[in-house]
């Protein structure tokens, strides 16, 4: 057995050797010069690479990966190009905590500095935007980097890591033993809990609210809190507001769920927020785009901010006891102890808030004509809404009717970028949560503008055989910033119209079923003959062109000052 | 306020690019930085000032914390410490001038640790404030050239700030006179 254990490898076989043992089947990635030693040990390995056609698809394709399974994504890439390549899809990771391994070549440790071909240096570029990274310049540093870059990824506050390894790293030899490659991180505290008298004070504050309100975010998802945070509102009685990311973290269906918060967020779950006297900030960090102006936030509200990250407490927003530590963990400390209260004058008045807003029906509304995004996005739910669906937005509008109008029950049903508000995305990101959950029926729903920044990426879906669906929500238009224009820059449509390719004969090219729908009467069986087809489909949704997301808190406005939807126009208004 | 920070990281390469960088992208404005070895070779030490409010201060240690080559923070602003900063000044210093300078360096207990004909070089340690009142009366004959180190701080007595690497750091350092030698 020790020889077993033992034996003299090149760095880069305990690449592989190692990625498996971390329990990685699948990687995306691009070859090229620098990262060849490696993909020439490929062949001894049992994980399947995916070839991407750029390599920001691969950290997507990697991201979406780990968004719906809760499992490390992997990323490889050469040096130079195919690493910068890489900066926006690790930085969308970052912001959005996402956990992902990115292995890069390098140029060989003795060029380093020359400014030899394609090399960059990368740890530098990207220092920023990862939670850590590495360059190894020995085979004999592969096994304890390797691991270390697992466990940074995926415990405490999950993020990107970076591994970028010299060519002669990945071609010499040395002996590997993976027992004695044990990460050595002294500086690193990822389990960090709250005391006894944060815990006192947090129920106190709790136990006395009046008019509390649960802030949930993405946190409970990472964290697999979902069960943890249904009990406890169910037990306080407090109603839960989503942040995005938070979407799916409780189910839309529940009676204390209000619905999501923010710049875009139901009208009566901010005035909610505004009115409230304590905010449980569930795994989530006051985003600006929750929060609109600070000073008029919550100003009467005390708040309890249960973060994995110490550095996200008192950031945004100065809160009253913070409890820092994993919420899953928090809240079996919290749950024994906090009492039932009634709480229904308080449920009733936001009841009131919501009006008959909560239960417009937009099926219900008649016929113009008109196809709006928000009918397809509501036919799609329908349609969809009893399987195993994930639906993996871009960026922009579309984003926002989605958390709008797709009422999520199962946390890891959405997978969007919040934080970087990466356009393109979606594409890469549902590629990788279809290899993740080959069970799942994903669902890509994309704008005309961002589907355009990484379509090439439809080619990796027909070279894999992925059943991968793709409906483009196409305005003609950068929709949302066509939005902005529209508000704030009195409908001057500086470089926002979109002249467009035929996306069905575009999707044909590469193989793809594809079809293009212009009239509401033919959005459901579209669906339905996409989920039907056994594989991929693209669905080209020719919309409204100058549609607009309501209600809307303007950049910097406070919360309770939003712009509403002008009373003449109803088809889509199920939020008015 | 200005805070001072002493601050533990293990001895790799790129550190001190991660500790300024983290300075730099969240918009706090380092006034002086240190760094150099300890009593462990795989541990080096940095001594930071930074101008900043009290809910800054506590979001610098955290996000300290957040790099993971960081061993231990401690902020020692409200402690009692032993600051000094090393400076060494050139000052035009012909032969009339010349006394004069060298009697203004004896009151500072300053040493002069070159001397050329028409310059005298002095050598001082102390806090930054005693540094700059020599400066100030210096400036006069007229100052050449001059260097300082940047403060490095210790706390007095038997508080004692140190870390085993091989071991995970206490994080709880706000108690008076723990040692955290592993």
């Amino acid at each position: 057995m020790a020889s077993m254990t033992r034996q003299s490898m090149t760095g880069a076989s305990i690449l592989w050797e190692c990625l498996e043992r971390e329990g990685v089947q699948h990687v995306f990635g691009y070859p090229g010069g620098a990262i060849l030693p490696a993909y020439d040990a490929l062949k001894g390995s049992k994980i399947h690479h995916i070839l991407v056609r750029h390599e920001q698809g691969a950290t997507h394709m990697a991201d979406g990966y780990a968004r719906a399974s809760g499992q490390v994504g992997v990323a490889v890439a050469t040096s130079g190009p195919g690493a910068t390549n890489m900066v926006t899809g690790i930085a969308t990771a970052m912001l959005d905590s996402s956990p992902i391994v990115c292995i890069t070549g390098q140029v060989g440790s003795k060029l380093i500095g020359s400014d030899a071909f394609q090399e960059t240096d990368i740890t530098g570029v990207t220092l920023p935007i990862t939670k850590h990274n590495y360059l190894v310049t020995h085979a004999s540093e592969v096994a304890r980097t390797i691991r270390e870059a697992f466990y940074v990824a995926r415990s405490g506050r999950p993020g990107p890591v970076l591994v970028d390894i010299t060519k002669d790293a990945q071609q010499s030899t040395c002996e590997f033993d993976w027992e004695a490659a044990k990460p050595q991180l002294p500086g690193y505290r990822p389990d960090l809990s709250p005391d006894r008298k944060e815990y006192e004070q947090a129920l106190e504050l709790i136990h006395n609210s009046k008019r509390p309100v649960i802030l949930a975010g993405h946190g409970i998802i990472i964290s697999g809190a979902m069960n943890e945070v249904r009990e406890f509102a169910e037990r306080a009685g407090i109603p839960v507001a989503l942040t995005l990311l938070g979407l799916g973290a409780f189910p839309a269906s529940h009676p204390l769920n209000l619905g999501m918060m923010g710049m875009h967020g139901e009208a009566w779950v901010n005035h909610t927020i505004q009115e409230a006297d304590l905010l449980l900030a569930f795994g989530m960090r006051f985003d600006d785009r929750v929060t609109g102006n600070l000073k008029t936030y919550a100003s009467n509200a005390k708040k309890i901010h249960i973060e994995i990250d110490p550095a996200e407490i008192n950031k945004n927003v100065k809160v009253d006891v913070p409890l820092v530590g994993d919420l899953r963990e928090v809240l079996h400390e919290l749950l024994p102890h906090v009492e039932s209260i009634d709480r229904s004058e308080w449920l009733d008045s936001i009841d009131k808030l919501k009006g008959d807003a909560a239960v417009r029906d937009i099926q219900n509304l008649p016929d113009s004509g008109h196809l709006y995004a928000a009918h397809v996005i509501n036919d799609l739910w329908r349609e969809t809404r009893d399987g195993d669906t994930v639906v993996v937005t871009d960026v922009g509008q579309h984003q926002m009717w989605e958390a709008q109008y797709y009422k999520h029950e199962k946390p890891r049903s959405l997978i969007t970028s919040g934080g970087l508000g990466t356009m393109g995305f979606a594409l890469p990101a549902g590629i990788g949560a279809k290899v993740a959950r080959p069970e799942a029926d994903v669902w890509v729903v994309v704008g005309d503008g961002g589907f355009q920044m990484t379509l090439c990426e439809l080619a990796t879906i027909v070279q894999e055989k992925l059943k991968v669906n793709i409906a483009i929500i196409n305005n003609g238009f950068l929709g949302m910033v066509r939005q902005w224009q529209e508000f704030f820059y009195e409908c001057n449509y500086a470089a926002t119209p979109l002249l467009n390719p035929d996306f069905a004969k575009l999707g044909e090219a590469y193989g793809i079923r594809s079809m293009t729908v212009t009239e509401r009467s033919q959005v459901v069986p579209s669906v339905q003959s996409a989920r039907q087809h056994d594989g991929p489909v693209l669905i080209n949704f020719r919309v409204e062109q100058e549609d607009t997301v309501y209600p809307m808190v303007a950049a910097g406005a406070s919360l309770h000052e939003m712009i509403r939807r002008p009373s003449k126009i109803v088809e889509t208004a199920a939020d008015e | 306020m200005l805070n001072t920070y002493v601050v533990y990281v293990e001895n790799k390469p790129g550190v001190l690019t991660r500790v300024a960088s983290l300075f730099r992208r969240r918009a706090f404005n380092i006034d002086s930085l240190t760094v150099g070895r300890t009593e462990k070779p795989e541990v080096s030490r940095m001594t930071i000032t930074v101008d900043a409010d009290h809910d800054q201060a506590r979001r610098i240690e955290a996000n300290l914390y957040k790099l993971v080559n960081v061993l231990l923070v401690e902020n020692i602003t409200s402690q009692p410490a032993i600051v000094r900063d090393l400076a060494m000044i050139k000052v035009a210093a012909t032969h009339e001038a010349r006394s004069h300078v060298l009697e203004l360096a004896s009151v500072f207990r300053a040493r002069v640790v070159d001397v050329a004909p028409e310059s005298l070089t002095i050598e001082i340690t102390g806090a930054e404030d005693k540094i700059d009142g020599l400066l100030e009366v210096l400036r006069p004959y007229g100052v050449l050239e001059m260097v300082r180190t940047g403060i490095v701080a210790m706390r007095r007595g038997k508080s004692s700030s140190t870390v085993n690497s091989a071991a995970a750091a206490d994080q709880d350092v706000a108690e008076e006179d723990v040692s955290h030698s592993v």
